[in-house]
């Protein structure tokens, strides 16, 4: 009944600007996503390269103390929060309702609220460079350093308003996949047959949905304390500093792990596919996954060793920490015998990921070193730590991030990225990155604090920071190289075929590059793990349909999102900014969104089989 | 594998002895540091194990199995290994309980509280923005920015903070321990061998973050005894009279020498005889210890961004008067 009241409903579209500003179509969100987050990238990696010039030489001052301290804040949090997340929510977007053999996400409205609210709360973070008041108590925003008495500007407050903001994004997202993943699979597609990308992502939702509130409760009381002089982390006022340091962790651990699951998706995808290969040991890479991210939550306080908490709980997360090297070991030898015996083909995507299998061992067993707690009495907060999580977070997550745009560029956006400029961004890159990070090690045990500005020298330190700025510089190279690839592949015509690897295994290489709106003319069915590689194998050349062709219901663009998102950044710099009558103004355009959002009734509409033959393009 | 023993034992003998002795983690002076440096060492030679033979494999498998052109061979579609995954499941947990019984064990020794015993010296370290206070409670005497200890004793530590959070650390002795707002850590610490040991802060405290370093010195009991008797004794006022009011007036207030003064700055006693100025400016470098003294009183936030001090336009004092005062506090040294 609902579906032949729907049918009177007129096609309604946008172009131009207005279709991205309106768009549900996770394909499009995907693309925002990319564009905002690369651009995110950029600023960040800029960030970087102004801190390694600065660590150039001893007693150097291209910067001042302040300004570093500014310049490390932005990095960490532009990073982490505004390039690494949502780039994988741009490969997340683009890939999952193909390999689940969906048309869209389950929500696509909140889909493009999520995107939207992540993009304004990014730009209110930085828009801190223009106000003149930039966050400058690091990324993880320590009290009472980022409390009113000791930061009384605005600075800290643009990160917890932009933070904040951006969070209801990722929260938002992670929702959405989850309800996407357990409900819109395709038939025949049972848990145990989904992609491991597509497992992964699955994964990292939950680990989301668990794991942002926390942040979120963290981010509204240290708002509290200083817009509205709470005393939540006031020892004066019987606040508890150490209590920040929990919450926050309890959020950035398993933060950690919602940006390197994804990377372990891509590359169980990548290395698989150009080996030609079965993913080796399938059930025990997903049962690995499923462990990763529940230890993850009970290991916070390794990052707090020396925070005083005792020897029993340094003991217990000492214990827990190194227990995760055990699935982790599982997956990376798992990988290693996928390429055993394959036929393993040296695309630049898979260079990413070929390069991604030893980088991501020396940042683990690095992790492993920093979970003996006595030990890390003389890592913690040196450079030591420092190489570490960049092992892990550019060597595992961003080559990742790089092999999985190389690998599904052509179904994003139907051309194949150039494979030599390809190669160059990962021969730069790579190098790069090991020459930065590799000496930094040594750096952290030498003594070198991390966060300082500067280095007196003849301690041993000059030549090391001087290599690691000369890598810091290739990794810019290589970056350059890479948007140099994005225009000259976007000026080639539109030729990428369904399958462009020929190797593909999952459902999104059935269907054309870039898909349709709709991805797919009808549901396919699925009869096992690695659906099209199994079909191809028999000798098909197509998925065998789970239903007719028939008219097909699709969501309703909308600005409503949009419109909520600038209501919250609006709101957000009235109580920056203690305008109590702005921030009033800013939530009342969001709820109003909202209310209309309820009452108006919005069926979305249909695309007809003769439209469908049309070829109607994303 | 027997092959790779060497090689590792190799990779850890170069470890040894590496940066200086005075920083180092690598080149520790004090049993804390040792017991850590050996679990650095267990840890780096089991995991430099584990990277060497994903390497092997790794390097291996590229060049075996690369795809020549043309081959549409299809290699067989392998599900796993039951074998092969019981081994990298098992391994990593008896590699790991090598690696976690000697942690626990150390969590617990380095742990221990001394702050009740007689033979132990006990040291309350309030960290400032951004400079070290050292108060020795059982003698009643406060110095700061050079820890002065006797070889030979336990120094129990106990680490507060008077504004924001700080990390006290000194590689080449031990591991580091927060000063948290509010709450009182306790740690101790061995000084062996005599010397001047680099000490850092090791959280982000502000602008001034790099520069608030330390250094612990350590000396023989005697020579400690005879710093004590001097720290207690009489304060040495400037000669002059005039500058001698000046000094209560204007450095006072904040600052001590002996019993005279506040306590909100660092306690000057003895400020000659030190290591450095402003904790980073070497007293044996540069232009020496009056220069930098004379430099700092002119131009703290120059020197140290952040730092409370106020500089010469807000005291007032005239150029003559700071060399006066650089000049006394340069010649103001103890004799232990």
């Amino acid at each position: 009944m609902a579906a032949a009241h729907a049918h009177g409903h007129k096609v309604k579209r946008y172009s131009g600007l207005m279709d991205w500003l309106t768009t549900v179509d996770h394909k499009k969100i995907g693309i925002l996503y990319f564009i905002a987050g690369f651009f995110f990238f950029l600023i960040g990696g800029l960030e970087a390269i102004i801190i390694r010039i600065q660590l150039l030489k001893p007693m150097n001052d291209v910067v001042a103390g302040d300004t570093f301290n500014e310049l490390i804040t932005m990095h960490g949090t532009t990073m982490i929060f505004l390039a690494a997340m949502p780039l994988l929510f741009a490969l997340m977007n683009a890939v999952i309702p193909l390999q689940i053999g969906a048309r869209d996400v389950a929500f696509p409205f909140l889909n493009s609220l999520g995107f939207w609210t992540f993009f304004f709360g990014g730009v209110l973070l930085n828009l801190s460079w223009f106000a003149g008041a930039v966050p400058d108590a690091g990324w993880t925003s320590y009290v009472p350093l980022a409390g009113p008495i000791y930061n009384s500007g605005h600075g800290v407050d643009y990160y917890v308003l932009g933070l904040q903001i951006a969070g209801i994004g990722t929260l938002l997202g992670g929702i959405n996949f989850m309800a996407t993943i357990i409900n819109m699979r395709a038939p025949g597609l049972t848990f145990m047959r989904l992609p491991m990308f597509t497992w992964a992502i699955f994964i990292t939702s939950a680990l989301i949905v668990f794991a942002f509130p926390a942040l979120t409760v963290g981010l509204v009381a240290l708002m509290f304390d200083r817009l509205f002089n709470a005393n939540f982390f006031d020892v004066a006022n019987g606040g508890n500093g150490v209590l920040w340091e929990h919450i926050f962790w309890v959020f950035g651990h398993p933060e950690v792990y919602i940006l390197i699951l994804p990377a372990f998706g891509i590359i169980s995808e990548v290395v698989s596919t150009f080996s030609r290969k079965r993913l080796f040991g399938y059930s025990s890479m997903v049962f690995a996954t499923v462990l990763i991210a529940f230890l993850g939550f009970m290991v916070w306080a390794h990052h707090m060793f020396t925070t005083g908490l005792g020897p029993v709980a340094n003991g217990l997360f000492s214990i827990a920490t190194m227990l995760i090297a055990v699935p982790t070991g599982v997956k990376i030898f798992n990988w290693l015998f996928t390429l055993w015996g394959g036929s393993i083909r040296f695309t630049t995507a898979n260079l990413f990921a070929i390069g991604f299998i030893p980088t991501f061992v020396m940042g683990g067993v690095t992790g492993v070193m920093l979970a003996s707690a006595p030990a890390d009495y003389q890592y913690h907060d040196t450079y030591f730590v420092v190489a570490h999580f960049h092992y892990v977070i550019v060597g595992g997550l961003i080559l990742g991030i790089f092999a999985g745009l190389h690998y599904w560029w052509p179904k994003m956006f139907g051309r194949i990225l150039n494979e030599t400029l390809g190669k160059i961004t990962f021969w730069t890159f790579f190098i790069g990155f090991h020459l930065t990070f590799f000496v930094q090690h040594f750096l952290g045990l030498l003594g070198m604090p991390r966060r300082v500005y500067t280095y007196l020298g003849g301690q041993g330190y000059d030549d090391m920071n001087f290599i690691s700025t000369i890598g810091a510089i290739l990794m810019g190279i290589g970056t350059i190289v890479f948007l140099i690839n994005i225009f000259v592949t976007w000026a080639k015509p539109r030729n990428a075929s369904n399958d462009p690897w020929e190797d593909g295994r999952s459902l999104e290489w059935t269907i054309p590059s870039p898909p349709p709106e709709y991805n797919f003319k009808q549901t396919p069915l699925v009869r096992g793990y690695d659906a099209w590689w199994k079909e191809k194998m028999e000798g098909k050349t197509a998925m065998t349909p789970a239903e007719p062709v028939g008219s097909i219901h699709m969501p309703s663009p909308s600005i409503l999102p949009f419109i909520m998102s600038v209501g919250l950044f609006i709101a957000g710099f009235g109580f920056m900014y203690d305008q109590l009558i702005v921030a009033g103004v800013g939530l009342a355009i969001t709820l109003g969104c909202m209310v209309v959002r309820s009452l108006v009734d919005d069926h979305g509409f249909h695309i007809e089989p003769e439209e469908q033959d049309k070829g109607v393009q994303a | 594998m027997k092959r790779l023993l060497p090689l590792l034992t190799g990779l850890v003998l170069l470890l040894t002895a590496c940066g200086r002795e005075d920083l180092s983690t690598l080149n520790p002076q004090g049993p804390v540091a040792e017991k850590q440096f050996e679990l650095m060492k267990l840890s780096i030679g089991i995991m430099a194990l584990v990277v060497v033979v994903v390497f092997a494999i790794c390097i291996y498998v590229l060049i075996r199995f690369r795809r020549k052109q043309g081959d549409k061979a299809i290699p067989e579609q392998v599900e796993g290994n039951h074998k092969l995954e019981v081994i990298w499941t098992v391994i990593p947990i008896v590699l790991l309980l090598i690696l976690g019984v000697p942690t626990i064990q150390q969590v617990f020794g380095l742990a221990k509280d001394y702050s009740k015993d007689k033979d132990a010296v006990q040291v309350k370290v309030t960290a400032h923005q951004y400079w070290w206070e050292f108060e020795y409670t059982d003698y009643g005497i406060t110095t700061a920015q050079d820890l002065i200890v006797p070889t030979g004793k336990k120094i129990s530590f106990e680490l507060v903070a008077a504004d924001v959070k700080h990390s006290f650390w000194i590689p080449s002795i031990g591991g580091k321990m927060d000063t948290n707002p509010g709450s009182t850590n306790r740690m101790f610490l061995e000084f062996p061998k005599e010397g001047v040991f680099r000490g850092k802060c090791a959280e982000l405290c502000g602008p001034s973050h790099a520069l608030m370093d330390f250094k612990a010195k350590a000396v023989s009991q005697e020579s400690f005894d005879r710093w004590v008797a001097a720290m207690k004794a009489p304060a040495v006022m400037p000669a002059d009279a005039e500058l001698a009011e000046k000094f209560t007036s204007q450095c006072l207030s904040c600052h001590a020498v002996g019993e005279n003064g506040g306590n909100s700055a660092p306690n000057l006693t003895g400020i000659g005889g030190r290591e450095t100025v402003g904790g980073f400016l070497f007293n044996d470098e540069g232009g020496g210890v009056e220069q930098h003294l004379n430099d700092w009183i002119t131009d703290p936030q120059g020197i140290k961004k952040g730092a409370m001090m106020p500089g010469a336009e807000d005291t007032g004092l005239t150029e003559e008067e700071i060399a006066g005062i650089a000049k006394y506090l340069a010649e103001y040294k103890l004799d232990y």
